[in-house]
């Protein structure tokens, strides 16, 4: 099939970027997006032009590195699944296909349509970990947790650190990223803990990173890949209100 | 204290203040909405300016309603600094997007809705609550008490066609805030519940949403008619 590609290029952070356009003559249908984006580069190199650079790993759905806001949604027209697992049937010949990368001020452009994603990782290091050395694996249910809560705080755990929930957001939110962390370690009694200084750390990172506020339009939901549920974004209000009523922590 | 502005300036804290005024002015919506219901009575307005009389002159009822002034305020104040804040989260938009595959336009719109919901209110309060406050009203006599005849300024202003389209249109836009605002509201405050949540999107949807704005709406279109002898 034709496909007629419209990419954002943009050769450091500081430069100006334009969407460009390319042609491919002969992709297969069950190629990845990403496959045709090699293919793409392929042409590229060959004729001595600078190939797109783009974010991957793992090429299966589980790294959460595959970025691409592909017409006008992350992870292109597919619900539930990352760019590495999206498909060109999805597409038509002869179509347009606008690719760009997640916009937002707390994910700056490093080059074309790669974004500086280490915002989230600071986030994390405000407090999405349990601090204390847990040892060695215990005894099968040693420590009791309902399968209600041990599904609910697996299925947060899904959360692959992508930001298609940023990217989809209109105000740019990390809401669905930051509660799935504070939601997984705070109904499981490992995390239960620390949970109140947890929640008022790391939504205080989220606010220093330049994320937006949440206007639970729920676009974020919608678009993630591991489909993480907006009962965890309630969930990190009800802790961070109920921390910031509660603990000694005056300073704010 | 300084925990307290801290928290108040998150982005968490801030739709706190948002939720817990917005929920009060929906609160108020249905109070305002049963007490205006007098204007059907067909009874001359004397239930309508009895009505009024009540919630000029109850000091419980006028406390509350130095409540509601600021709370219109403080919403409208942190729904601009809000907004402003969300849009410098992404200063490069995207050349294309889709929004609409992934939420709705209400959702997304809540200040455009909201701004027409400022101007209403303005032009509302100047029509109706300055001219019962300091204008001059006509007197009405009831068993020998006097009363403001605000039921004569409702008709005057409710006689006019295009204030009655203002209105109709401001309630739909009404409609629409509520329509996603009263079930965030809740959202905001963490109050999400299988048992609960439901009940409360179907309050957003139905009440808020429709059935309070419809209410609101027939008011100016009765009294168009009625004023005109059409009905
Ligand atoms: C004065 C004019 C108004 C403006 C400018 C305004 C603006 C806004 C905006 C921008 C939001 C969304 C905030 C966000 O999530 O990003 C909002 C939410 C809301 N508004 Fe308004 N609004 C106005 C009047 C009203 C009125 C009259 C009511 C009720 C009768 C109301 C009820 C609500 C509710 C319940 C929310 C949801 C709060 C939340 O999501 O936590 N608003 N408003
Ligand atoms: S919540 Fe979903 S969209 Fe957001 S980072 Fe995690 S996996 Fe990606
Ligand atoms: S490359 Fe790992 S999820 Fe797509």
């Amino acid at each position: 099939m034709k496909i007629n590609l419209k990419v954002w290029r943009q050769k450091s952070s500081n430069a100006a970027g334009k969407l460009v356009e390319y042609q491919l003559d002969n992709v297969s249908e069950d190629m990845s997006f990403l496959e045709m984006f090699d293919v793409l580069n392929d042409s590229l190199t060959r004729k001595g032009e600078d190939p797109v650079t783009f974010d991957h790993d793992c090429r299966e759905g589980i790294c959460g590195m595959c970025s691409m806001y592909i017409n006008g949604r992350p992870h292109g027209p597919q619900t539930g699944a990352t760019t590495c697992q999206l498909h060109m049937r999805s597409f038509s010949d002869g179509d347009t296909i606008v690719v760009e990368p997640w916009r937002a001020r707390a994910f700056p452009v490093i080059k074309d349509l790669m974004v500086d994603r280490t915002a989230f990782d600071r986030v994390i290091q405000a407090g999405g970990y349990v601090s204390v050395n847990t040892g060695s694996a215990p005894d099968a249910n040693e420590i009791l947790i309902p399968r209600s809560i041990a599904d609910e705080a697996m299925d947060a755990a899904a959360c692959i650190g992508c930001g298609a929930c940023v990217a989809a957001c209109k105000n740019a939110s990390a809401m669905l990223f930051v509660s799935a962390k504070v939601s997984q370690l705070a109904i499981l009694p490992q995390g239960k803990a620390e949970h109140k200084e947890r929640a008022e750390r790391m939504v205080a990172q989220m606010d220093a990173e330049g994320f937006g506020a949440c206007s639970f339009t729920g676009a974020c939901s919608v678009e993630c890949p591991k489909s993480i549920s907006l009962d965890h974004i309630a969930r990190m209000n009800r802790e961070y209100l109920g921390a910031q009523l509660t603990t000694e922590n005056v300073q704010g | 204290m300084a925990w307290v502005t801290q928290t108040l300036s998150s982005s968490l804290g801030r739709k706190v203040i948002m939720s817990l005024t917005g929920l009060f002015l929906s609160s108020f919506l249905i109070i305002h909405m049963a007490g205006n219901l007098q204007l059907f009575k067909g009874d001359g307005g004397r239930a309508f300016n009895e009505y009024t009389y009540f919630m000029t002159h109850n000091p419980l009822i006028m406390t509350v309603s130095y409540l509601l002034y600021t709370s219109i305020l403080v919403h409208a104040l942190m729904a601009f600094i809000l907004t402003r804040y969300n849009q410098s989260s992404r200063p490069v938009k995207y050349a294309y997007s889709r929004p609409e595959a992934n939420s709705d336009w209400s959702s997304r719109n809540m200040g455009i809705l909201g701004t027409v919901l400022l101007l209403f209110i303005i032009i509302h309060m100047r029509t109706f609550w300055y001219e019962m406050h300091f204008g001059s009203v006509p007197m009405a006599e009831y068993d020998g008490k006097e009363y403001k005849d605000l039921y004569s300024v409702v008709q005057a202003a409710f006689g006019e066609l295009w204030y009655v389209v203002l209105y109709v249109i401001c309630m739909v836009a009404v409609g629409y805030h509520l329509a996603h605002g009263f079930q965030s509201g809740f959202q905001t405050l963490g109050i999400r519940h299988r048992k609960y949540t439901p009940i409360i999107e179907f309050l957003g949807k139905y009440f808020f949403a429709i059935i309070i704005p419809a209410a609101f709406a027939s008011m100016p279109i009765y009294v168009y008619l009625q004023v005109h002898h059409i009905i």
